[in-house]
Parts: C-alpha cells; sequence; structure tokens
C-alpha cells in the first residue's frame, strides 16, 4: 500500500513535525514499505475477536482523591527553555 | 575484579578483601580506558558513583549491608536518574537532567548499588542496532579482534556491551520488542523481559507504553535474578503495574529440571534462521533433555502477523507518548521560533532523529480519521489471536525455546538502508511483547566467532523458572563466561 505526498504533509503537520520537499520523497519510500509490511493483517480473520489494550485486561486503578504531590515548581522550571516569574515562556499566541 | 558476577562482587565486598569505593574506582579507571572502543557509555557519573560507593561503605560498617550494597552496575539512559542526565539516546534531551528518580532507579539506591553511568541506547528505544543513538553506534565486543564493527543490537545495545566488555557486572534493559533479548544474545549475555507489569515503567522514558517492559542483563541467570528481586514489584505510581507477591528469584535457581516440558514453536524455525543458528539452538535443547526435559513441537499460528501488528500498536503508542516533546517545558528548543507552530514543528525537526521521526509518522497515520479502525483496531485484534496462541501452547508445555534472532551480530551499516529490513531482525522476539508473557535469552554457542543466544519464553509470571531454566544450563555449559577479546 502507498502513501501519498499529500497524505505524508498532512500527517506531519498532525505530528508537528517540519518536513522538506526532499525529506517527503524518502518518507514516501520508507512509509510506504512500512504500510506494505503492516497490510499483511487485512488478511488476518479477525470477525469476533475483542481488541487486546492489556495483555492482563487489567483496568485503571482509583486512588483516593487526596493530594500526594508537593509543589516543586523551582525544580521543574529550573530545567525549561524560558522561564518568566514562575511562568513557562513560549512565542506569542494571542496579538 | 572486572571478570567477577554480581554474586562474587558481592562476596568479595562481605569478606572485606576490597572496599566499595576502592572497587567503584577500579571499575571507573578501567570504563574509562577501556570504553572508546565500544561507545557503550552516554555518561560516566564519576562524582556521585564515588559518592554511592562511599555511603554503602559506612552501610555496610554499620552492619546494614544487602547483597547490592557497594557492587557497581549502570542504567541504561531510558531511566530517569535524579541529578544525572537522561538523554534517551536523543538530542532532544540532550540537555535535559531529570528532578526524579524512577522507581526502578530508587529501587537500586535503596538496597546500596552503585550506579557507574547512562549507557547508550537507540533514540528512544527504537532501533535492534544502537545506529540510531544520537551519541554515535555502539561496537559490539565480539568481532572487534579481526577488525570488524559490528552492531551489539539494540535498543539496550549499550548494556550488553558494557556487560559483554567486562565495564559493568550487569546493567538494566528496556524490551519493548526484543530491545534486551536481542543484543543479549549479540553480545553473548544473559538477559530477561519480564512479565508486562511485573517492573515499574514510572520515570522509564515511554516508548510503546502498552508493550513497553524494564528487565535485567547481566553475564549469569544468578545474576539477572539478583536484578529481579531489586527490580519487580508493584507501584502505585504506574497504572499498568500488577499488584502480586514477588518471590526471591535466587530461591528456587537450583531446582532440578527433570520433567520439564520444553515446546519448540515450529515457525521459529523457518527459512528465517540459518541452519548455522538453527544447529546451535538445537545443541542448546539437547542439553535441556540431558537435565530430564521433554521436548514437543508446538505451533504459534498467528507468529507470523506479529510484526505486523507491533508497526501498528507501537508506532501508534509512541506518536502520542512522544508528543509530549514540545519545546516548552523541558529539553531541546529550536532557536527563535516565529511563532507556536514554528517552535513545536522546528524543536521536533531538529530534536528527533530520522528513525523517530519515521514512526510518529507512521503511528500519526494509524490514529488518524478513517484509518483507525483498519489499522489500530485490526493490529489490537489481531494482539489477541497472538496471545491466545501462547495461551494454547502453555496448556501443553511449561517453556517455549526458540533463537532470539534469525543471525548473529552484523556488520554496522548493513541493515540502515530499509527501515523494515531492521525490523525483520526482531521476528522471534515481537510477538512476546504483544502477548505480555516473560522470555529470557541466554547465551548457546557461536557461530562464526559470534555469540548465539536461546530464548526461553515462560507464562504469565513465570520468571522464576525461566531463571531456574538458565541458571541450570549455564550449570553445565559455559557459553556465559566466553570473554570477547
Amino acid at each position: 500500500m502507498s502513501i501519498s505526498r499529500e497524505d505524508i504533509e498532512k500527517v506531519a503537520v498532525l505530528a508537528r513535525i517540519k518536513v522538506d520537499d526532499e525529506q517527503v520523497s524518502a518518507l514516501e519510500k520508507d512509509l510506504g514499505n512500512i504500510l506494505d509490511l503492516v497490510d499483511q493483517l487485512s488478511a488476518a480473520d479477525t470477525d469476533n475477536v475483542e481488541p487486546m489494550a492489556h495483555p492482563l485486561n487489567a483496568t485503571q486503578r482509583l486512588r483516593p482523591d487526596v493530594v500526594t504531590e508537593t509543589n516543586q515548581r523551582e525544580a521543574f522550571q529550573a530545567i525549561a527553555p524560558a522561564t518568566e516569574d514562575g511562568l513557562y515562556l513560549v512565542p506569542k499566541v494571542i496579538e | 575484579m572486572h571478570n567477577k558476577s554480581v554474586a562474587e562482587l558481592s562476596r568479595e565486598l562481605e569478606s572485606g578483601k576490597i572496599s566499595s569505593v576502592e572497587l567503584t574506582q577500579q571499575f571507573l579507571d578501567r570504563l574509562k580506558r577501556e570504553d572508546g572502543k565500544y561507545n557503550s557509555f552516554i555518561t560516566i557519573s564519576n562524582e556521585q558513583a564515588l559518592a554511592e560507593a562511599k555511603a554503602a561503605d559506612a552501610i555496610r560498617a554499620a552492619g546494614k549491608a544487602t547483597v547490592w550494597t557497594g557492587v557497581p552496575f549502570a542504567h541504561k539512559d531510558i531511566f530517569c536518574t535524579n541529578g544525572i542526565r537522561t538523554t534517551c539516546g536523543s538530542r532532544m534531551l540532550d540537555n535535559f537532567v531529570p528532578p526524579y528518580d524512577a522507581t526502578v532507579t530508587e529501587n537500586f539506591k535503596a538496597v546500596g548499588a552503585v550506579c557507574l553511568g547512562k549507557t547508550n541506547m537507540d533514540e528512544f528505544a527504537m532501533g535492534s542496532s544502537n545506529e540510531s543513538s544520537f551519541y554515535g553506534a555502539v561496537t559490539n565486543p565480539w568481532g572487534l579482534s579481526k577488525g570488524e564493527k559490528r552492531v551489539p543490537g539494540g535498543s539496550s545495545g549499550g548494556s550488553a556491551a558494557a556487560v559483554a566488555a567486562r565495564l559493568v557486572p550487569a546493567a538494566t534493559g528496556t524490551d519493548t520488542g526484543g530491545s534486551i533479548r536481542q543484543p543479549a544474545a549479540l553480545c553473548g549475555i544473559t538477559g530477561l523481559k519480564p512479565t508486562y507489569g511485573r517492573v515499574s515503567r514510572y520515570g522509564m522514558i515511554a516508548f510503546a507504553s502498552s508493550l513497553d517492559q524494564g528487565g535485567p542483563m547481566a553475564r549469569t541467570a544468578e545474576d539477572a535474578a539478583l536484578m529481579m528481586n531489586v527490580m519487580a514489584g508493584f507501584d502505585p505510581k504506574d497504572s499498568t503495574c500488577i499488584d502480586r507477591e514477588v518471590p526471591d528469584y535466587t530461591a528456587t535457581l537450583n531446582e532440578p529440571l527433570k520433567g520439564l516440558k520444553i515446546g519448540l514453536p515450529k515457525e521459529y524455525f523457518s527459512e528465517q534462521l540459518s541452519p548455522a543458528m538453527e544447529e546451535q539452538v538445537r545443541n542448546a535443547v539437547r542439553e535441556y533433555e540431558k537435565l530430564g526435559a521433554t521436548v514437543k513441537e508446538v505451533s504459534l499460528p498467528n507468529a507470523k502477523l506479529a510484526i505486523a501488528a507491533y508497526y501498528v500498536i507501537a508506532p501508534a503508542e509512541a506518536s502520542a507518548n512522544l508528543s509530549r516533546f514540545d519545546g516548552a517545558r523541558y529539553g531541546y528548543r529550536c532557536e527563535n521560533p516565529k511563532d507556536l507552530m514554528d517552535m513545536y514543528t522546528r524543536t521536533r525537526a531538529e530534536g528527533f532523529g530520522n528513525e523517530v521521526k519515521r514512526r510518529i509518522l507512521v503511528g500519526s497515520y494509524a490514529l488518524s480519521a478513517g484509518y483507525f479502525d483498519a489499522y489500530y483496531l485490526k493490529a489490537q485484534k489481531v494482539r489477541r489471536l497472538i496471545q491466545q496462541d501462547f495461551i494454547n501452547a502453555f496448556k501443553d508445555v511449561d517453556v517455549l525455546m526458540s533463537p532470539v534472532s534469525p543471525s548473529p551480530a552484523f556488520v554496522q551499516g548493513e541493515k540502515t538502508t530499509d527501515p523494515v529490513t531492521m525490523y525483520l531482525e526482531d521476528v522471534f522476539t515481537i510477538a512476546i511483547n504483544l502477548a505480555g508473557i516473560p522470555a529470557m535469552s541466554v547465551p548457546a554457542g557461536f557461530v562464526d566467532g559470534l555469540p548465539v543466544g536461546l530464548q526461553i519464553i515462560g507464562d504469565y509470571f513465570s520468571e522464576a523458572r525461566l531463571l531456574n531454566a538458565a541458571h541450570q544450563f549455564q550449570q553445565v555449559t559455559d557459553w556465559h563466561q566466553r570473554e570477547p577479546q
């Protein structure tokens, strides 16, 4: 199964990864090969088979609704690319 | 000292013949002298290691030592270590110094083990050759004497190479599709991928959350058991961890194997396996027969679909997990972003390597509108068929045995042109992750001077039995003691 240039460009936007024209060509081939491999699945008979998410069918546990974490803002922000007054700085979003 | 196992080093420390500070210094000196050949470490944590060694000696002096107190080891650079850089083999985390410890990291600290540093790995654990690391490829110690630069396997290739080269007696690894077992096989060491949910994933940087599992890599099954005693256990911080009693994995190592029922999955002795590899694996199975085991052929009819199912599920989960790397809170950020979208897309284009980007794109595609049912849901259904094959097989036999990889360690660069060629390297390991069962890789011979691994696969939570089977094999063979020249 092949994947079109338009599909790759669309998925790259969804995945928030910048790709240039040259990379799209390489990806067209590589992703096409991967999707060919994956295409073997379509031959499998999966009628009446339940999809499997956790090998032991475990479900999410609930914990008591109490505060367990302490505030570590300074430790967390010490490793951030840009902060100011306890806030994370990113490029302007709203004019 | 560098040739000794964890169990032996522990006895040396206990006898007082050497202190942990002396032992740690010896290992650090050797590591700095030798690792230029292998590139198996990304970070050597010299000062922290010596501080931990000093603390270990004090604990021993106070009479509170455990088996692990003062014994050196290393962590794969996927486990967060408080105050020590944790890169996951990626430029994206080149500057990331975690403000917290993974649960596995915490567990090793609690028993007084000394972490010498962080081992190299495929970027975000995506690879089978350790060639996708931002910090350069790792070279397998086997083959070097002939001037060959071979891969150590991946993604835990740094851990495997370091243990094989006697730079550390043991190291942690993680296994999403074979990333402990295949490098263990290619480097001639012992590795175990536990049952999904046996070892906490908290603080272990996520690749594919329904498949990822941490586990031990060492030279002997006994050392792997000692590591499992530290690593296994329930952790409320990992919502998929299983709350179930942890046995002492060393307690049953010496059980006799008489009557052990071994199944050989016929699909794993296929044309993909070279005849020379098959001969070594079958010889290993014959050793088990001598130990009193019985052997029969079994079938895993859906195993052939495992790679296809994996390359939907793993990339899909990776695309979601790796969305957290946005350049806003930690890790890499591109220079001078002109707006928020530019910051995200350039940060991720520059911070991730090619294999990681390919998998994120495949995963995003498989999860995107119109494709979810055809890919992700279909793959999850096939996953259940694969699991059912194993459940059926374990009605008849105690363990399954097979090769780990189709061929021994290949030359660097040999499989990098087409990603799918590399994916086929995991043809015998990947179904185990999909089913969530445990499996080991045990040194079982050589082909052209390169190590061959025997895979021992067990039912859910049968790690103690696998370690027992591996240990008994290591009492009558010496493949695990062979040292690369």
